[in-house]
């Protein structure tokens, strides 16, 4: 590397840095490191491309630059009554931006309306040629050329750079609270969640947390104040049975300590699964056959994800998992894991692979990035 | 290709597919030769019916093999003409795979062909509770597939989006032939969004075979208000007002005056004649937050001042204001022998100020506009009203209509909310994008297909493109079986 920036202070210095780098890792504010520390790579520090370049809020639209914290775009939302949806994990941590978009990662509250890929709506982005791109366009509707953003959501750092993202947001509920159901089964309480699911209260989070006694099931109701009485009665209506209540604060620091995964070790590497109802089971077997029934782990947002702990102390059986998820047809995305991981951030079940190669031929055709 | 070739090359499809399922002659073609903008019009080289993923995959393998251009075509409603054949290539025509192939109510998945209707996944659906989100108003007779390519989306896709957030896997084959799946059944998935990349990228990555959907829980209760103002401008704002309010209504459509009209003496859906500007806002969900909600909505649209409010009184009321809005279209079409439905997104605060510049421009070419749109998104569906047999009146209207591209590109917006850039807007595709990132497009789509085989010619600025015709009604909708949204 010769005179080329290492914290870019703009997308044309990005360009400069990716064009003269063999070997190049984008990192945001650093909080998932088995995401970003590739042995031999060039570190591109993004924290300098950092600032909100336009917010109207009522457009619903939010452009920020890539190294922005999440917790400044929060901030500024927040003044306005509006929010990011899907809900961003790790913002107190210090998330940014284009990390958030790169690990393609969502909180709890993506159940209501969708996850990253449904809110992000354009993007720039230097590719693995040193060219600056843009995609998709700063409204909320579009449908012209390809869409780039959403090809974005989840590549890892290894498609591109992201410089500057442009979100849709929402208002935010008037208020919201969580009843929780303590020390259930795991198939009963996979049971009670679809009987709530496919009853008529809108919902904004379902988790089931693993704790020693057993599941909680977690729900969080959220809208006009003065309905939410009567719709959290009515769900707990259909849970039937002893429901505890989190108003206010409580409900606010419960899903912020879930978002910052404050119930996970900080020892412990985090995976994220996608996953269905029907493939809890799935994991849960995964898990027994390794003996590690008892690890931290979280079934979130409608039980469409899980995120386990696993224990530092068993880092050498990290292989052992990634055979066994392939073996289940289950894919993992490794948050923060040792640094031995992240030339390898997936683990278990891969699909897509050929489509995905010719992206990446296209986009980064000298393997600047690294491939998947 | 040489003739010999060329007749080995059909050979081959007649014996995978037999003689009964690959069209070849005029006259049996004839219906597959152009799309919903019926101004262009090109004649394949066969049009094969296929009944299986399987025979996809085969057709798409001889064509990749002979080196020949193919397309996918679901119900042919394009209104950019995405479905207008190639030249001498191959049309694929979807429509028999027309299976649902399953309804998971617990999953909240349907994972169905490519050639399903649109409309047929809520009716599956339905017996669950549960509904298929996006609602173009061509609903009745697109396809999933057509859906897919476009990201289509409705009158109803402000809080939950297009198609794109309700696709969640897919089998798709690529142009040389290779079959992939990509996504799952899960709403989260892990690896760069390789289904959002395929979900409206025009037929140009290649077929998808088999589609996971997400179904969503049917609202339990909706509230539906019809605001009448005496200028657009202060039906524009009660919308900005609306959005401000912190309110989140599933749908907030506009229409102006001819608009009005002309749904009026086609449905009679009762609306008030003599309105600039009709608002209709709609909240959905359940009962006790709607009930909350309507409150505010009616507090905050009274502030907004129009002359008459209406509140649908039953599920009927409320199927009546829909059809009106859903048929103003085709019923402004009646008023005119020709016309455009032009498809452009601009942000929802300029959107008075973009119907203003449109209403000068139809007066500076001398062309009538009728205006009916998605202002929740800020998406706008001009209806350019011309007579093709007027000497110079299509030309003009073209003209009007790229006008109108370039305001949207000029005010922040898009050339396309939903309908695609297909065929009809590919000349602008480059005005709104520069040349690095069209670059990294047609860097992806030659990764993808280096042979440009899948629906050659469209989405990208550089291509041939056949005459202009006319802009009649499409089949289908002057046999009143669709309407234009
Ligand atoms: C459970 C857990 C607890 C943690 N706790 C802490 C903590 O307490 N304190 C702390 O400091 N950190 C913590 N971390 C570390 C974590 O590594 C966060 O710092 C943050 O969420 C990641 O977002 P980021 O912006 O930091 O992305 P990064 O971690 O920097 O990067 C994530 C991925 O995105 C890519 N990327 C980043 N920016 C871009 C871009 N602009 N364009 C393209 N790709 C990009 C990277 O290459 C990488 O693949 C924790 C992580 C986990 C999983
Ligand atoms: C009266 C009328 C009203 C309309 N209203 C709306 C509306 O409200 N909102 C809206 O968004 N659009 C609307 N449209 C446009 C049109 O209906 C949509 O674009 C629709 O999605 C097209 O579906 P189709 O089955 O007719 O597809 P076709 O026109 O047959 O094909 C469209 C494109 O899809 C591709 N394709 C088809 N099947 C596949 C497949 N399996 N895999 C890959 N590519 C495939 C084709 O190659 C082509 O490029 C309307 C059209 C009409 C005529």
């Amino acid at each position: 590397m010769t005179g080329a920036p290492s914290r870019p202070g703009s997308a044309a210095e990005v360009a400069e840095a990716v064009g003269g780098a063999e070997r190049i890792v984008p990192r945001g504010g650093g909080t998932k490191p088995a995401l970003w520390s590739v042995e031999g790579a060039y570190v591109l520090d993004l924290s300098a491309l950092s600032g909100i370049t336009e917010y109207l809020p009522s457009e619903y639209t939010v452009t920020a630059l890539a190294g922005t914290p999440l917790a400044d775009v929060d901030a500024r939302l927040a003044a306005k009554g509006q929010y990011l949806p899907f809900d961003p994990l790790l913002v107190e941590a210090g998330s940014t931006v284009g990390g958030a978009v790169a690990a393609g990662a969502n909180g709890p509250g993506r159940l209501r309306y969708g996850g990253l890929r449904d809110f992000l709506l354009a993007v720039t982005f230097v590719d693995g040629r040193g060219e600056i791109v843009r995609g998709g366009a700063k409204v909320v509707k579009n449908a012209a050329g390809f869409d780039l953003p959403k090809l974005m959501v989840g590549s890892l750092g290894r498609l591109g750079v992201l410089t500057e993202c442009t979100f849709k947001v929402f208002p935010h509920p008037e208020s919201c609270a969580t009843l929780r159901v303590a020390g259930m089964a795991l198939d009963e309480a996979i049971e009670a969640a679809g009987r709530v699911g496919a009853g008529a209260v809108e919902i904004e989070c379902l988790d089931l947390a693993h704790g020693l006694a057993g599941w909680d099931l977690e729900i969080r109701i959220g809208g006009r104040s003065f309905a939410l009485d009567a719709r959290l009665k009515r769900a707990a209506d259909l849970l039937d049975t002893d429901v505890s209540t989190l108003s206010d604060d409580a409900d606010a620091r419960h899903w912020r300590a879930r978002r910052e995964f404050g119930w996970a070790s900080t020892a412990a590497s985090v995976l994220k699964l996608p996953l269905t109802p029907a493939t809890a089971g799935a994991l849960e077997q995964v898990l027994a056959d390794l003996d590690a029934s008892q690890v931290a782990r979280v079934y979130s947002a409608g039980i469409q994800q899980a995120f386990v702990a696993w224990p530092a102390e068993r880092v050498a059986d990290l292989p052992a998992l990634d055979r066994a998820l392939s073996e289940a047809k289950l894919t993992a995305l490794a948050l923060r894991a040792p640094a031995e991981a992240a030339n390898q951030p997936i683990l278990g079940h891969r699909t897509g692979g050929e489509l995905l190669r010719r992206v990446e031929q296209a986009l980064d055709p000298a393997g600047r990035f690294g491939r998947l | 290709m040489a003739t010999t070739d060329a007749a080995d090359f059909l050979d081959a499809l007649t014996q995978r597919l037999g003689p009964e399922r690959v069209l070849t002659g005029a006259a049996p073609m004839a219906a597959y030769e152009s799309d919903a903008l019926t101004a262009f019009r090109a004649r394949p080289r066969a049009v094969v019916l296929v009944d299986s993923a399987e025979e996809v995959v085969d057709v798409v393998r001889l064509c990749a093999a002979a080196n020949v251009p193919f397309l996918a075509r679901g119900s042919g409603t394009s209104l950019s003409g995405g479905s207008l054949p190639v030249h001498d290539g191959v049309v694929i025509a979807m429509n028999r795979l027309n299976r649902i192939l399953e309804v998971d109510p617990v999953r909240r998945t349907a994972v169905v062909e490519p050639g399903v209707v649109n409309l047929a996944v809520s009716d599956a659906a339905e017996a669950y509770g549960l509904y298929y989100s996006p609602d173009p108003s061509s609903q009745s007779v697109c396809t999933i597939g057509g859906n897919l390519a476009f990201n289509s989306g409705g009158a109803h896709c402000l809080k939950y989006g297009m198609t794109s957030n309700h696709v969640l896997g897919l089998k798709v084959v690529l142009p040389d032939g290779e079959v992939i799946e990509i996504g799952s059944d899960s709403l989260e998935s892990v690896g760069p969004d390789l289904v959002g990349l395929f979900v409206g990228s025009e037929g140009l990555f290649g077929i998808a075979t088999k589609i996971t959907l997400r179904l969503l829980p049917k609202p339990e209760t909706y509230f539906t208000l019809l605001a009448a103002y005496d200028s657009l401008a202060a039906a524009g704002e009660a919308v900005a007002a609306v959005v401000a309010s912190g309110l989140l209504p599933g749908a907030m459509e506009i229409m102006d005056n001819l608009a009005i009209e002309a749904a009026e003496a086609a449905v009679g859906a009762g609306y008030p004649l003599d309105a600039e500007g009709l608002l209709i806002v709609e909240l959905e969900g359940e009962k006790q937050q709607v009930a909350a909600e309507s409150e505010l909505l009616l507090e905050v649209v009274r502030r907004s001042k129009p002359y008459l409010e209406h509140i649908a009184s039953d599920p009927d009321d409320r199927m009546r204001i829909w059809k009106g809005r859903k048929s103003a279209f085709s019923a402004v079409g009646r008023l005119s022998p020709d016309y455009i439905v032009q498809d452009g997104v601009v942000p929802r605060s300029r959107l008075g100020e973009a119907l203003t510049k449109i209403q000068h421009l139809g007066e500076e070419h001398r062309i009538r506009v009728a205006n009916v749109f998605h202002a929740g998104d800020g998406n706008l569906h001009p209806l350019i009203l011309f007579d093709g047999r007027v000497e110079g009146e299509l030309e003009r209207a073209e003209e009007l209509a790229g006008e109108i591209l370039r305001l949207c590109i000029d005010l922040g917006g898009s050339i396309t909310g939903e309908h695609g850039v297909g065929m009809e807007k590919r000349q602008y595709l480059g005005e709104m994008f520069g040349e690095a990132d069209l670059d990294a497009m047609r860097r992806i789509r030659m990764a993808i297909d280096p042979g440009e085989l899948a629906n050659r010619g469209k989405m990208f600025p550089d291509a041939e493109a056949p005459a202009l015709l006319s802009h009649a009604p499409h089949p289908l909708e002057a046999a009143g079986i669709i309407s234009r949204e």
